[in-house]
């Protein structure tokens, strides 16, 4: 993936930069979407379903 | 007292709001970590935020960007609870400190600890600006819609904090021990090579 030579290097390389850093950035996130979702959270969801159904 | 046999179905609607909201948990917990720093406190968030989008599910327009909606009440709670709290912010600083370098990542050692470190360099609303657009996978106008300002501020944060965040990275421009400056950013372009090497090959 070139770009035109007339941007000069400097800028390439600016560029691959920022692509490294939004790489990396992704990575940082998704690698807490990808653990595991601790039990706690579901568990107050049910709650909050029978709570619902005590309040109806 | 309610009697245990007169509890109301569940309606479809509430069945299926909450089969999104479930997916949704990982991102929260994920935006959360970012704005908080702090896992344990990044949890507490996330399930208040998710808490308040239940109970808030019959103002949910269903078929609407569910997971921009979530975001912006975990942002809102995460705002409202610092400024009730805002003397609790040195010790969770410091928690926050103590969390991020103690993460651990084996693949990547230097570069992903390296930039946590940089990230917390940014001002807050770069930070989230970045953060939605660079790794939430939001478009500038959703983004927009979530810090409730316009598309031409998030785009300018957006930008602001690419440049301070290389900047950053390649002065080395916080404190850190052992570490050259300079060396975050070849750690990270040095696993950007191998990275996209392992996409290509």
């Amino acid at each position: 993936m070139r770009r035109k030579p007339d941007e000069g290097p400097a800028l390439e390389e600016a560029r691959l930069r920022q692509q490294a850093i939004g790489v990396k950035l992704r990575h940082l996130f998704d690698e807490v979407v990808n653990e595991p979702v601790p039990d706690e959270f579901l568990d107050i969801l049910r709650r909050a379903d029978d709570r619902r159904g005590d309040g109806a | 007292m309610s009697a245990r046999g007169a509890a109301k179905p569940p309606s479809s609607d509430d069945e299926r709001f909450k089969r999104e909201l479930v997916v949704l948990i990982p991102h929260l917990r994920a935006f959360a970590r970012t704005l908080t720093g702090d896992p344990t406190a990044a949890d507490d968030l996330a399930q208040d935020a998710m808490m308040k989008a239940w109970d808030a599910r019959a103002s949910y327009q269903m078929g609407t960007n569910m997971k921009a909606w979530t975001f912006m009440i975990l942002r809102n709670q995460f705002y409202s609870e610092k400024r009730r709290s805002w003397r609790q912010s040195q010790l969770d600083q410091e928690a926050a400190e103590r969390t991020l370098v103690a993460v651990d990542d084996p693949e990547a050692p230097v570069a992903l600890d390296e930039l946590r470190q940089a990230l917390k360099t940014l001002p807050e609303e770069q930070r989230e600006a970045l953060i939605l657009v660079g790794a939430g996978g939001f478009a500038y106008e959703e983004a927009a819609a979530i810090c409730n300002c316009a598309v031409g501020t998030v785009k300018s944060r957006v930008s602001r904090a690419r440049k301070a965040l290389q900047a950053t990275l390649e002065r080395g421009g916080y404190a850190r021990d052992g570490q050259a400056a300079g060396d975050a950013m070849r750690a990270i372009l040095g696993e950007a090579d191998r990275l996209s090497g392992q996409r290509q090959g």
